[in-house]
C-alpha cells in the first residue's frame, strides 16, 4: 500500500470541511439594492431587546454579500436610532451556522492588491462600529462561527454558544493563506491573550464551544436541546433566542457584567505579556517555531505575527492598517491561491457525480485485518456501519481489532468521544474466521496481500457467499482491477478503492472504475467513501492508477539521486524544504521497501523507461538484508520504540557504495535535485490527465496533495503548472532529458500548455 | 389453582362486578391483589434516619405490614425488595431485613434494582410469580437510605490494596507499599450522572423543560401544588399508608417531613441548581434526597379471601417502556400511560386517579406537553394523535414526590398505595400509577379498587 504520514500542514486542511462558505468582505454600495424587502435579515423586536436574526436566502450557511451586509448596516442603524430598543441579539435562523468563514470567489475576482485591502477596511469598518455599539450586542452562537463570522462575533458585547458538537469557532484565514482582515488580528489577542490569539491564527483550528468558554472566546454556554414541541434543531435555535434576550436585558440594565473572571494562569500570562521583554521573546519564538514549521514556503503565519505585533506595540489604528494591507498581500500571493484552489477541490471532491446508488450499503464487510482492513473499519464503525472484519489467523483479527480499538480509545482519551460511545461504536465490529453473515453483506472490501493469485481466490470464495446485489471492492495500491476482476461472475460490481495509510488520518479515497464497473457500483462506492469521511477522486482503471503512478517515476528519482551519492538525510531535507510534509528516502521507509520493490517492479515492466533512471536493485537488495522500513526497524535510518531521533543506518552504506553512480554536475545542485524530483511527478500527473486515467485537473492536484503530500503551498501538480508556468517546466525537463535521457521528455499535454501560454489547467 | 377454579372464580367476579364498569380481569390469569401495603415516614435524608442502615429502614416497614395485615409470617412465599444505592455490606437488602423482622428464614428474598422504578419491579415481579401459579402470598417493597451512600476508595487503592493481600513475602509487601501514591487516597462517590450520557439527571431535566418550552414560573407553581396537597393531605389524615417508626436512640417519627409549602416569591428567589445561571431547575421544583422504605402485602386473590382479607385494589395491566437516555430521559409516563391503557382497553376518561412519580416539576410539565402534543405523538411514539392530558383535579391529588419525598426504591409502592386508597376514598374504579427511571426507561400499572 502506498503510504503517507499525514502531518503539519496537509493534516490541518481538514478545517476546510468546515469551511463552506462565502464571507464578510464585499464592497460597499450604500443604499443601492438594499430598499426592498429584506431578504437575509429578519429583525423583530421582544419587549425592548432587538433580535437580528441571519437566514440568508438559497443556501446552507450564512454569506456575508453585499446584499446582507446593506442590511445589515441598515438594521443597525435602525437599532441604535430607536429609543425603544435598549439591546440586541444577533443570531442565525439556519441550524448549524452562524456565519462561516470567507467568499473566496469575492476575493479571487479581485485584481489588485489596491480592491483587496480596500476589502478588509470596510470590514473592519462595520465590526468597529459593533464593537463601540452604546446599546449591547449579544452573538448567540449555533453552528460553524468561522472567519469574518467570529470576527463579527467578538466585536458584540457578549457571546452565547450552543454546546452542539457543529458548533466551531475559528480563524481559518491562514489556510487559505490569508490572514483574518476584519479587525480579527487586533481583537483576538485581547480577548483570549496573545499566546492563544497566535495559535488560533497560526493553526487555523476550529475550537469547539466548550473549549472556547474556558478560553474566555465565549461567555456562555447553551446545552442543545432534545425533542420537544419541535424538531431538536429548531427549538435549540429557539432556546438560544430566548437566553440571549435575558442576557442582553441583564446586560442593558447592567445586571450583568460583560467582563469575564479571569483565572489565575491566565492573569499571570497576561501580567507577562505586559513587560516588553516577554513579549519580544513570545514573538521571537514564534517566529522560529513558525519558520521551522514552514520552511518559508507559507508566507501567511508569519505576517500574521508581524500584524499583532504591529497591533501591539504600536497602538490599533496601525494595527487595522497593517492588518488591511497585509490581507491584501497575501491574497494575491501564488501561495494563496494555491490553497484556495485546494479548498475548491475538496469542495468538489465531496460530492457524488454518479447520485444516489439504488441501495444504501448498511452492511460491510472487510478481508485481511491488517493494517489497512483494520484502518478501513475503524472509519466505517463509527459511522454507524456494520461492519465484519475477517481474517485467516485469530493472531491477525486480534491485532486488527486492537488497532480499531485504540483508534477508539484515544479519542476518549482526547475527550472526542465518551467511553459509552466507544463501547456503543464498536460493537459495530465483528470479527471472524469464516465467511459467517457475508450472505448480508451489500459491499465486501478486500485489503489482503498484493498478490494477484490471492486476489482472485479470495474474490472467488467470496462470490460464493455474498448476495447478487453485493459489491465487490479492492483496495490495491497498483494491481489492475480490469485483472482482480477478470475471474469475477458479475465484474460489474467489482471497483478499486485504494485507501491510504493510516487510513483514519489521511482523507483521500482514490476510487478506481473498470470500463465494466456498472455506474451504480460507482455511486455506492462513492457514497461509501464519503460515509466514511474521505475525499474521492475517482480514476480510470490503468497501472498504479493515478497516485501510485504519479509516485513511482519520482521514486525511481529518488533512487538515482542517492545512488548519485547524495545522503538520505541531505534528501529528506531538500524535499521538505520544498513542501513536501515527508522527506522522499523517509517516505520510502514509511511505505515499506517491499511495497516500493513491488511497486517499481510492476510498473517498470509496464512503463519501461520512462520509470527508468534508478536501479531497483537498490530496493532488491535493501528487502533481501531486512532492510523493509520502519516495520522491521530498519531501512535508510533506523528506528527503535520510543527514540525519536533518527540515524542513518551504516549499513546501507555499502549497498549504496556498490550501486554508486557518479552525479552529472549540470543538472545536481540542489535546486536541480528538487526539481527532478518535482517535474517527474508532475509530467506523470499530466500524462494521467492526457490519457484519461483523470477525469479532471482538480482531482488530480486533490490526490496528489491528500494521497502523496504534493506541496499544499503549490496548489498540486496541475495547479502548480498553472502558477509557475508549462513553459519552465517543460525547459527544466527538456534539461534533464538532455542529461538523462527519455524519462524526463515532457508528454504531449505539458507541451501543449507550454507551446500556447493561453492554456491553463483552470481558467 | 386449576384451570377450572379459575374459570369458576372468573365467573363469579363478573358477577359481582356487573353493576359497575367492566373489570380487568382476564380468562385464565389469576387475579392478583394488593391485601395493604404501608411505608416508614419520608425523610430529608440527613434527618432522623441518617444514622441507620438501609435494612434498618425496610424492617420498620416490613414489621410495620405485619402489624397493620396480621398476615402470618409463615404463609409468605416470598419477599422482594427494590433499592438504587446498594449497601455492598447488604446487597440482597431484602433477605437481611426479613430475617431481622422476623419472617421465617425459610422465606427467600430477593432484591431488584431498576433505578426510580425498582419498586415497580418488586411489585410486578411478585404479580408474575403469583399469576403464573409459583407463589400465593408476596410481600413486595422498596427502600432507599440517601443519608448514607457507599463511598469508595480510588480504583488504584484498591488494586494496590488487593495485590498487598496475594503478596506473600516482606519484599514483595514493601515494593507494593512503594508504589502508593497520595492521590490514591482521593475517594469515589457513586455516580449521580447517568452512565451512559455522563448527564445529571436535574441537568437532563432542565433540558427537557427547555425543549418543552416550560417556564420557570409554571414549575415553581406545580411544585407550590404538590406541597400544598401533601399539606392537606397530611393534616387530614390522608396518607394511611404511614406507620410510625420508633428509631433507635430517637423519638418515633410518625410523619413525613419535607411537606414545605412556600410561597412562589419565596420559590422565585432560589437559583438554578443545575443549569446555571439560566435555567429553571431549582431545588424547590425538584425532588429531594430523601430516606425511606415501603412494603406491601401482594396475594393471589382466593388466597386472600380464604384467608378473610378484604383487600383494598387489584393489580392490573401493567408496562415497562425505555427510550433515548439522553434528550428524553425523564419522559417515560408519556410513552408507558397509552401503552398499558391500550393494553387494558381503558381511554384516559376511565382513569379516576392518577399517581405519576414526581422527579421535578419541569419532567411532569414536560411529560404533560408531550402528551398533549400531536406533532410529538407522530414524530416520536408512532401514534396519530397526541395520548392526551390526564385532568388535573385526578391528578396526584394527595401530593407527589417533590412534596413526599422520593425514596428512589422504594417509591413504587407509594403511588400504589396512593392511587388504592384514593380510589376507596374519592370513589373511582381504576388508578393509573406511571413512573419515569433513570437510564430512560419508564413504567406504567392500571390499578382497580377492590369492589366494597
Amino acid at each position: 500500500m502506498v503510504a503517507c504520514r499525514a502531518i503539519g500542514i496537509l493534516s490541518r486542511f481538514s478545517a476546510f470541511r468546515i469551511l463552506r462558505s462565502r464571507g464578510y468582505i464585499c464592497r460597499n454600495f450604500t443604499g443601492s439594492s438594499a430598499l426592498l424587502t429584506r431578504t437575509h435579515i429578519n429583525y423583530g423586536v421582544k419587549g425592548d431587546v432587538a433580535v437580528v436574526r441571519i437566514n440568508s436566502p438559497n443556501s446552507k450557511v450564512n454569506t456575508l454579500s453585499k446584499e446582507l451586509h446593506s442590511e445589515f448596516s441598515e438594521v443597525m442603524n435602525e437599532i441604535w436610532a430607536s429609543d425603544q430598543i435598549r439591546s440586541a441579539v444577533l443570531i442565525s435562523s439556519k441550524p448549524g451556522c452562524f456565519i462561516a468563514g470567507a467568499d473566496i470567489n469575492m476575493l479571487a475576482a479581485c485584481k489588485t492588491l489596491q480592491e483587496v485591502t480596500q476589502l478588509s477596511q470596510e470590514a473592519q469598518r462595520i465590526v468597529e462600529k459593533l464593537e463601540k455599539s452604546t446599546k449591547p450586542i449579544v452573538a448567540a452562537i449555533n453552528g460553524s462561527c468561522l472567519g469574518g463570522g467570529l470576527e463579527v462575533a467578538i466585536s458584540c458585547q457578549y457571546r452565547i454558544a450552543t454546546k452542539d458538537r457543529k458548533t466551531v469557532l475559528g480563524t481559518p484565514e491562514v489556510l487559505l493563506g490569508a490572514l483574518p482582515g476584519a479587525g480579527g488580528t487586533q481583537r483576538l489577542p485581547k480577548m483570549v491573550g496573545v499566546p492563544a490569539a497566535l495559535d488560533m491564527m497560526l493553526t487555523g483550528r476550529s475550537i469547539r464551544a466548550d473549549r472556547a468558554k474556558k478560553m474566555g472566546l465565549v461567555d456562555q454556554l447553551v446545552e442543545p436541546l432534545g425533542p420537544g414541541l419541535k424538531p431538536p434543531e429548531e427549538r435549540t435555535i429557539e432556546y438560544l433566542e430566548e437566553v440571549a434576550i435575558t442576557f442582553a436585558k441583564g446586560l442593558a440594565d447592567k445586571k450583568i457584567s460583560p467582563k469575564r473572571d479571569k483565572g489565575l494562569v491566565e492573569k499571570l500570562t497576561a501580567y507577562a505579556m505586559t513587560i516588553p521583554f516577554v513579549r519580544q521573546q513570545v514573538y521571537k519564538k514564534v517566529e522560529e517555531k513558525v519558520r521551522k514549521q514552514t520552511k518559508g514556503l507559507y508566507p501567511a503565519p508569519l505576517k500574521i505575527i508581524d500584524v499583532v505585533k504591529t497591533g501591539i506595540e504600536q497602538g490599533s489604528d496601525a494595527g487595522y492598517l497593517s492588518e488591511s494591507q497585509k490581507f491584501g498581500e497575501l491574497v494575491m500571493t501564488k501561495e494563496s491561491k494555491a490553497l484556495m484552489g485546494l479548498y475548491h477541490g475538496q469542495v468538489l471532491c465531496k460530492k457524488n457525480k454518479f447520485g444516489a446508488p439504488q441501495k444504501d450499503v448498511k452492511h460491510l464487510a472487510i478481508l485481511g485485518a491488517g493494517l489497512m482492513g483494520a484502518g478501513i473499519a475503524q472509519v466505517s464503525v463509527d459511522k454507524g456501519l456494520k461492519t465484519i472484519l475477517k481474517d485467516a489467523t485469530l493472531t491477525a483479527l486480534d491485532r486488527g481489532q486492537q488497532q480499531v480499538f485504540k483508534g477508539l480509545n484515544d479519542k476518549v482519551k482526547k475527550k472526542a468521544l465518551t467511553s459509552f460511545e466507544r463501547d456503543s461504536i464498536f460493537s459495530n465490529l465483528t470479527g471472524q474466521l469464516d465467511y459467517q453473515g457475508f450472505e448480508k453483506a451489500d459491499m465486501v472490501i478486500e485489503a489482503v496481500f498484493e498478490d494477484l493469485s490471492l486476489k482472485h481466490r479470495v474474490l472467488k470464495e467470496v462470490e460464493a457467499v455474498i448476495p447478487d446485489h453485493c459489491i465487490f471492492a479492492s483496495n490495491t495500491s497498483a494491481l489492475p482491477i480490469s485483472e482482480i476482476a477478470a475471474v469475477s461472475k458479475r465484474p460489474e460490481k467489482v471497483i478499486g478503492m485504494h485507501y491510504f495509510s493510516p487510513v483514519d488520518k489521511m482523507q483521500l479515497l482514490e476510487i478506481i472504475t473498470t470500463e465494466k464497473t456498472s455506474k451504480d457500483t460507482s455511486a455506492s462506492a462513492v457514497a461509501v467513501g464519503l460515509k466514511q469521511g474521505k475525499v474521492i477522486i475517482v480514476v480510470k482503471d490503468g497501472p498504479g492508477f493515478y497516485t501510485t503512478r504519479c509516485l513511482a517515476p519520482m521514486m525511481s528519482e529518488v533512487i538515482r539521486i542517492l545512488q548519485e551519492g547524495v545522503d538520505p538525510k541531505k534528501l529528506d531535507s531538500l524535499t521538505t524544504s520544498f513542501g513536501f510534509p515527508v522527506g522522499a528516502a523517509t517516505l520510502v521507509d514509511e511505505v515499506g521497501v517491499d511495497v516500493a520493490k513491488h511497486v517499481a517492479e510492476d510498473l517498470g515492466k509496464v512503463f519501461g523507461e520512462r520509470f527508468g533512471g534508478g536501479n531497483p536493485e537498490l530496493l532488491t537488495q535493501m528487502v533481501s538484508k531486512g532492510f523493509l522500513g520502519r516495520k522491521s526497524g530498519k531501512g535508510f535510518y533506523i528506528y527503535q520504540e520510543g527514540v525519536k531521533r533518527k540515524d542513518l543506518n551504516s549499513d546501507m552504506d555499502s549497498i549504496l557504495a556498490s550501486l554508486k553512480l557518479p552525479p552529472k554536475s549540470e543538472v545536481s545542485s540542489d535546486e536541480d535535485i528538487q526539481f527532478r524530483l518535482v517535474t517527474r511527478f508532475v509530467n506523470e500527473a499530466v500524462m494521467c490527465l492526457q490519457e484519461g486515467i483523470l477525469a479532471t485537473p482538480a482531482e488530480g492536484d486533490i490526490g496528489a496533495v491528500f494521497g502523496l503530500g504534493f506541496p499544499p503551498c503549490l496548489g498540486g501538480p496541475f495547479r502548480f503548472v498553472d502558477l509557475y508556468g508549462a513553459q519552465k517546466i517543460v525547459d527544466r525537463l527538456k534539461k534533464y532529458e538532455a542529461a538523462y535521457g527519455k524519462q524526463f521528455t515532457p508528454c504531449q499535454l505539458l507541451a501543449d500548455h507550454a507551446n500556447s501560454p493561453n492554456k491553463k489547467f483552470y481558467q | 389453582m386449576t384451570l377450572v377454579s379459575g374459570w369458576l372464580l372468573y365467573g363469579w367476579i363478573i358477577a359481582v362486578q356487573t353493576k359497575t364498569k367492566k373489570t380487568l380481569a382476564k380468562p385464565n390469569i389469576r387475579n392478583v391483589v394488593v391485601v395493604d401495603g404501608v411505608r416508614t415516614p419520608f425523610l430529608l435524608s440527613g434527618t432522623s434516619y441518617k444514622d441507620l442502615m438501609p435494612h434498618d429502614l425496610a424492617r420498620a416497614a416490613l414489621t410495620g405490614l405485619l402489624h397493620r395485615t396480621s398476615v402470618p409470617k409463615e404463609v409468605v412465599d416470598y419477599i422482594i425488595f427494590g433499592t438504587v444505592i446498594q449497601e455492598v455490606k447488604t446487597s440482597n437488602v431484602a433477605r437481611e431485613a426479613a430475617l431481622g423482622a422476623g419472617f421465617s428464614d425459610k422465606t427467600p428474598a430477593h432484591t431488584v434494582t431498576m433505578a426510580c422504578i425498582s419498586a415497580n419491579q418488586a411489585m410486578t415481579t411478585g404479580v408474575g410469580l403469583i399469576a403464573s401459579g409459583q407463589c400465593d402470598v408476596i410481600v413486595a417493597g422498596g427502600v432507599e437510605l440517601m443519608s448514607d451512600v457507599p463511598i469508595r476508595h480510588s480504583r488504584k487503592m484498591r488494586k494496590l490494596m488487593l495485590d498487598l493481600n496475594k503478596a506473600k513475602s516482606m519484599g514483595q509487601r514493601l515494593s507494593l507499599i512503594s508504589k502508593f501514591r497520595f492521590n490514591f487516597l482521593a475517594p469515589e462517590l457513586p455516580a449521580v450522572s447517568e452512565f451512559s450520557t455522563s448527564e445529571t439527571m436535574g441537568h437532563s431535566a432542565d433540558r427537557l423543560a427547555a425543549a418543552f418550552a416550560v417556564s420557570r414560573l409554571e414549575q415553581d407553581e406545580y411544585a407550590l401544588r404538590s406541597h400544598s396537597l401533601a399539606k392537606k393531605a397530611q393534616d387530614e389524615g390522608l396518607l394511611s399508608d404511614v406507620v410510625p417508626f420508633k428509631v433507635p436512640g430517637k423519638d418515633t417519627v410518625t410523619k413525613d417531613n419535607g411537606i414545605r409549602p412556600s410561597s412562589l416569591e419565596q420559590m422565585a428567589k432560589l437559583k438554578p441548581a443545575f443549569i446555571k445561571p439560566y435555567g429553571t431547575v431549582t431545588a424547590a421544583n425538584s425532588s429531594f434526597l430523601t430516606d425511606g422504605a415501603s412494603a406491601m402485602l401482594i396475594m393471589a386473590e382466593e388466597k386472600a379471601l380464604a384467608m378473610g382479607y378484604k383487600p383494598k385494589a387489584y393489580l392490573r395491566d401493567f408496562m415497562y417502556v425505555s427510550q433515548d437516555p439522553k434528550d428524553q430521559l425523564l419522559l417515560g409516563p408519556t410513552y408507558a400511560t397509552p401503552k398499558v391503557l391500550e393494553k387494558a382497553g381503558l381511554t384516559m376518561n376511565d382513569i379516576d386517579a392518577f399517581e405519576f412519580h414526581e422527579a421535578f416539576s419541569g419532567q411532569i410539565l414536560a411529560n404533560f406537553k408531550a402528551m398533549d402534543s400531536d406533532w410529538f405523538a407522530e414524530n416520536y411514539m408512532g401514534r396519530k394523535t397526541k395520548v392526551g392530558l390526564p385532568p388535573l383535579e385526578k391528578f396526584n391529588n394527595w401530593g407527589g414526590s417533590l412534596s413526599l419525598g422520593h425514596p428512589f426504591g422504594a417509591t413504587g409502592c407509594r403511588l400504589v398505595m396512593a392511587a388504592a386508597n384514593r380510589l376507596r376514598k374519592e370513589g373511582g374504579q381504576y388508578g393509573l400509577v406511571a413512573a419515569c427511571a433513570a437510564g430512560g426507561q419508564g413504567h406504567a400499572m392500571i390499578v382497580e379498587a377492590y369492589p366494597k
